[in-house]
């Protein structure tokens, strides 16, 4: 909502300066977006009359002109403005003026002397552009400040409007406000009923009672088509934003702005039988004001007449029953429609108007009447015309609620301590009916306060008007309880803090990513694509956070970083449900397996590298890793990662098909964990230690080249002897001296007894059990 | 026994011309070995008469113990110089750099939301965490925010093909919450959330911290006092001036915006703060009567307010980040820089 201060301060003249009602209507909750001047600094530039202009003797574009700047003698002064002429009321700059880019001086142009300059609106900085000089109206007061008289020193204000307060989106809503803040009186509005002149009506019917439960209406015939708009009124509707278009339009777009109420005047002569508000028919096209052709639907309100639609109700007139210059007799609209049937419509023709974006907010229901005669008896000033007897169209009226309010409740709710009475008062300032009940106070809030329809709206109301500065800063009282603390769960932050000690770097990519993106990298349920999505690029909701990771490694490899290692921690989504939007955690490993350093050979960083830190991140609970074949993965070097059985994620190097398509030289290495495995751990449990020494005994097997050794070391480990308490694999050996087709596993064990010192013979025992478990399940030969 | 004397004199020499240990051995056994020359002097006494014989075996004697003296010295001379000459090749660089992995670290975002959850558990709040595809009910409707409510046209929603949206707040977390758990309550719910708008100052996803606190008494004074205490301490300002703005959000009545004075200009008016001197920071308000009603909590014993930050926001001001698309572009330029 903008308006001019000016404006603003004929309804509620306030003794607060500009600066002092801005933080007034702010901290009430109206927030003041801007305050700009109407017109930028200017002086000593007054109402000018051009008695005569001669072309100037060395220039033909120049005219030498006489002008009257009201006392003393006329004026010389060279003017380049081909629309100078004899007769034009216009703007002069006298000498010594100061105007925003210069300052004018006596000057001599071409040999003739020049005392002032006539000025264009773009010199004064009224606009940014201009032909030719200023053209007052004949009745422009020569000699006057043109400043004064153009009312510039004024000031536009921007209002950011909450949605609640549709009764804020009028001057006289606003001066409300401020009176009932300020204390400042609220001047009168003269909507009393203008003298009916002509006996003329229009009919209406109204088939849709809900959606527009009142319609006022009246014709007005003879209005002079010759007439103009004010000046006042084209700069206040200017100072608002609005364009003066024609008297009548004007009018309606000033009691608007004025009351809140919008309005709609159709041209009489081009309307059929009657006016019909109705729902709209399917197949039913109107062509609007703008110029647009819409399609009408069974849930948009229509403004109809006898041959079709008219209007889209409450949100824009149709360009075929508008006012134009012709035009003689008008029909006069002024209706409630609810917000219900205004909401949404708008936006789904892609419309958004002053008149809409009130409906749907509320207006008030007692309104149309009174702005009904507002506007007729500015038209007949303005344009003259004989009035006919208003037409209405009602049912049951919308009473505002009368609500039970208890002080008491406020004073709780707020933790202040303000008394009865001064509630009350509050209430009563802002046009409340407050009664008591004994128990409490009964209030009954204006019919323009539609938004107010339950006791805490009120509670709200005396906070505010109070002031939310004056309620005091408590700090709050609670139980103090510990928060529970699960040992079997780690955070978040620990989590990444480890990542990030193995030079990790967290990223946060966008959650939805390109189509054939999450395609290449969704291992499970469908794409879930966005219906009104931002981008093409953004479209679906990523099934994975691999793509997000391979992005951001594409973005800093074209920055020239050549090493990273990335990881992101969010949700997936699998499908829509609120069960399938899993939390995951992913990493990224390219380049390098340490960063470029002294004293170490360079080698890239490698599946096992990474799974390194996958078996680091799930320390200390053993994963087990399975060959397996995901969409974006190598399908010779990705691993499913189980925990207990169960899978938790996946481990691999990006396959070579995404990798050219991404175009990475070398893939990069990526994980992905479900996060409840990343975070879960057990809690410990001490299981006592051994007085006796432990021996070492180290075995190599010879086995298939294809066996898997994770498998393998997994099956070893359930079948241990008991004095084995260790196992674990320190070579694996391909090439001379073990046959093709063959590799070489070197275990070590570790052997202790709880109880006694082992014996060679236990030991060897030990030793031997596990060589013939190798040889019986996986064809293992010791070698020699 | 000039023979003994030179002898030692002899030792001494040779003594001396020895640099290593093993050489020093080999010398040694000249003089004092098996067949060395001090052994073959004592060889020698058997020759002499008895009474001459103790004077020059005492004489022998002490010509051996000078001369395994020398020998001591010299071992001792040898060894500190081989040490000196070990510690001087062992020398290292030391201010060559250390090897291994380099640090990573963790985004902006991350660090700003642990300092947020980490203030508000320091009295009591815990962490709840709702979905990001959500329903309508839970987006608006048990917000208070009915079907064609202004503030949903307001709110930019992303919908998906197959229905649902996108949350665009993380305000959904308290109906999930409060519909689970009764008063008292005390959670924030960080997160993220999507918003249909993408300009210099609007990403289509950003982060919240949804904060909820309800019990019999929690009251605006109180909702003041935390949200005042909370900005002076994340920002590390105890003088911090706060106000509170009535507004509007159809989940909380009263409703505020907090703003928070300039923490670029201290409030003397600058480009961040359009020159106003204050900042907005986030809204909230006392939970609304109908939130309530519809996750079954009695709005007449129960009564809290609820708070909705905005992470990046809090972030670039605490940070002096002045572009909020940095944020995911993850570039590391600019996340190496929140290590
Ligand atoms: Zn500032």
């Amino acid at each position: 909502m903008k308006f001019s201060e000016a404006w603003l301060r004929t309804l509620a003249d306030t003794e607060l300066d500009t600066d002092a009602l801005a933080h007034l209507l702010t901290m009430a909750g109206l927030e003041v977006e801007a305050v700009e001047p109407a017109a930028p600094a200017f002086s000593r530039v007054v109402v000018a009359e051009i008695l005569s202009a001669e072309r100037h003797p060395n220039a033909d574009r120049l005219q030498v002109c006489r002008v009257s700047v009201g006392e003393g003698e006329p004026l010389q002064i060279v003017c380049g403005a081909p629309n100078a002429r004899a007769g034009l009321k216009t703007a002069c700059a006298l000498v010594g003026a100061k105007l925003p880019e210069f300052e004018i001086q006596e000057a001599r142009v071409r040999g003739v002397e020049s005392f002032g300059m006539l000025c264009s609106a773009k010199e004064l900085g009224l606009s940014d552009a201009a032909e030719g000089i200023l053209e007052l109206p004949a009745d422009a007061p020569v000699g006057q400040d043109f400043r004064a008289w153009r009312r510039l020193d004024d000031r536009l204000v921007t209002l950011k409007l909450t949605p609640n307060r549709g009764d804020c989106l009028s001057v006289l809503g606003i001066a409300r406000e401020v009176a009932a803040l300020s204390g400042a009186r609220l001047q009168h509005v003269d909507c009393s009923p203008v003298a009916t002149e002509s006996p003329d009506t229009f009919p209406v019917t109204v088939d849709a009672p809900e959606s527009c439960p009142r319609y006022c209406g009246r014709v007005l015939r003879g209005i002079d088509a010759a007439a103009r708009t004010p000046a006042w009124m084209a700069e206040r509707l200017e100072r608002s934003g609005v364009r003066s278009i024609h008297p009548v339009v004007d009018v309606t777009n000033y009691v608007l702005l004025e009351l809140g109420q919008p309005m709609h005047g159709f041209d009489l002569a081009r309307l059929e039988g009657g006016i019909r508000v109705r729902m709209g028919r399917a197949g039913e096209r109107l062509e609007l004001l703008n110029g647009e052709t819409i399609e009408l639907a069974a849930d948009t309100l229509a403004i109809a007449d006898a041959s079709g639609p008219l209007a889209l109700a409450g949100v824009m007139g149709g360009a075929a029953s508008a006012v134009t210059e012709a035009t003689r007799d008008i029909f006069l609209e002024s209706a409630h429609f609810a917000p219900a049937a205004i909401a949404g419509r708008a936006r789904r023709y892609g419309l958004g108007t002053d008149s809409s974006h009130r409906f749907e907010r509320g207006v008030d229901f007692d309104l149309p009447r009174h702005a009904l005669e507002r506007a007729t008896r500015l038209i007949l000033e303005i344009c003259g015309g004989r009035a006919g007897p208003v037409t209405e169209v009602a049912g049951a009226a919308l009473r505002a609620p009368t609500i039970a309010y208890r002080p008491e409740r406020a004073r709780r709710l707020l933790g202040l301590d303000l008394g009865d009475a001064e509630q009350a008062a509050i209430l009563g300032r802002l046009g409340m009916d407050v009664g008591s009940t004994g128990e409490g106070l009964r209030v009954t809030p204006p019919s323009f306060r539609f938004d107010i329809v339950r006791e805490v709206d009120l509670v709200e109301e005396v906070a505010r008007v109070h002031g939310y500065e004056r309620i005091p800063i408590v700090p709050p009282r609670g139980e103090a309880r510990l928060l529970p603390v699960a040992e079997t769960e780690r955070g978040q932050g620990e989590v990444k803090q480890l990542l990030a000690a193995r030079g990790y770097q967290e990223i946060v990519t966008y959650s939805f990513i390109a189509a054939d993106l999450d395609a290449d990298f969704r291992a499970e349920g469908a794409r879930l694509p966005l219906l009104n999505p931002i981008a093409s690029q953004m479209d679906s909701m990523r099934g994975s956070l691999l793509p997000g990771l391979v992005q951001a490694l594409r973005h800093n490899l074209n920055h020239g970083q050549e090493r990273l290692r990335l990881f992101e921690a969010g949700r997936c989504f699998v499908a829509a449900d609120i069960d399938a939007q899993p939390v995951r955690l992913a990493g990224l490993a390219h380049g390098t397996a340490a960063p470029e350093q002294w004293g170490e050979p360079a080698r890239e960083a490698d599946f096992y590298d990474v799974k390194n830190d996958v078996e680091a991140l799930l320390f200390p609970q053993a994963a087990s890793f399975e060959a397996a074949t995901h969409p974006a993965l190598h399908p010779g070097r990705s691993a499913r990662i189980a925990l207990a059985g169960h899978p938790v994620g996946w481990l691999g190097t990006l396959h070579p098909r995404l990798a050219q398509k991404y175009g990475f030289a070398h893939p990069p290495i990526l994980f992905e964990l479900d996060w409840p495995a990343v975070a879960g751990r057990e809690a410990p449990r001490y299981s006592g230690l051994s007085r006796f020494p432990a021996v070492r005994r180290d075995i190599a097997v010879v086995v298939e080249a294809g066996l898997a050794v994770g498998g393998m070391l997994e099956a070893l480990r359930q079948h241990l002897p008991a004095t084995v308490v260790d196992l674990s694999l320190f070579d694996v050996y391909q090439g001379q001296g073990v046959e093709p087709g063959k590799k070489s596993l070197a275990f070590s064990m570790l052997l202790q007894d709880t109880q006694k010192t082992l014996t060679d013979a236990e030991i060897e025992a030990a030793v031997g059990q596990v060589v013939r478990h190798l040889a019986d399940k996986f064809d293992a030969v010791l070698r020699a | 026994m000039s023979t003994l004397d030179e002898i030692l004199k002899e030792a001494e020499s040779a003594f001396a011309a020895v640099s290593t240990l093993p050489a020093l051995d080999q010398v040694k056994a000249r003089f004092i070995g098996k067949s060395g020359l001090i052994t073959e002097q004592m060889k020698g006494l058997a020759t002499l008469a008895p009474e001459e014989r103790k004077a020059a075996g005492a004489r022998i004697n002490q010509v051996k113990d000078q001369v395994e003296a020398l020998l001591r010295d010299r071992r001792e001379a040898i060894q500190a110089d081989l040490l000196s000459r070990q510690l001087k090749a062992e020398a290292l660089d030391v201010t060559l750099p250390g090897r291994g992995e380099a640090m990573g670290g963790l985004h902006p975002v991350t660090r700003t939301m642990e300092r947020i959850q980490e203030l508000f558990a320091s009295i009591g709040f815990g962490v709840a965490d709702g979905p990001e595809i959500e329903t309508d009910f839970y987006n608006f409707t048990a917000l208070n925010i009915p079907e064609d409510h202004p503030a949903r046209a307001m709110h930019d929603t992303f919908y998906l093909e197959h229905g649902g949206l996108l949350r665009t707040h993380t305000s959904p977390v308290q109906v999930h919450y409060m519909q689970r758990h009764q008063p008292p309550i005390r959670i924030i719910a960080p997160g993220r959330v999507y918003r249909c708008d993408s300009d210099v100052t609007h990403t289509p996803m950003f982060h919240q911290v949804e904060g909820l606190w309800v019990d019999e008494h929690a009251n605006f004074a109180e909702l003041k006092g935390l949200l005042a205490d909370f900005m002076q301490r994340f920002f590390e300002r105890e003088a911090m001036p706060v106000r509170f703005r009535p507004s509007f959000f159809p989940f909380t009545e009263p409703s505020a915006e907090m703003d928070i004075g300039c923490v670029i200009c201290e409030g003397k008016g600058c480009r961040v703060c359009s020159h106003t001197g204050w900042l907005e920071v986030l809204g909230c308000g006392m939970v609304h009567p109908n939130v309530f009603g519809h996750v079954g909590i009695d709005p007449e014993r129960y009564q809290g307010f609820a708070f909705g930050l905005g992470v990046e926001r809090l972030a670039m001001l605490r940070y002096g980040v002045d572009d909020l698309r940095l944020f995911f572009e993850n570039d590391l330029r600019f996340l190496k820089q929140f290590a």
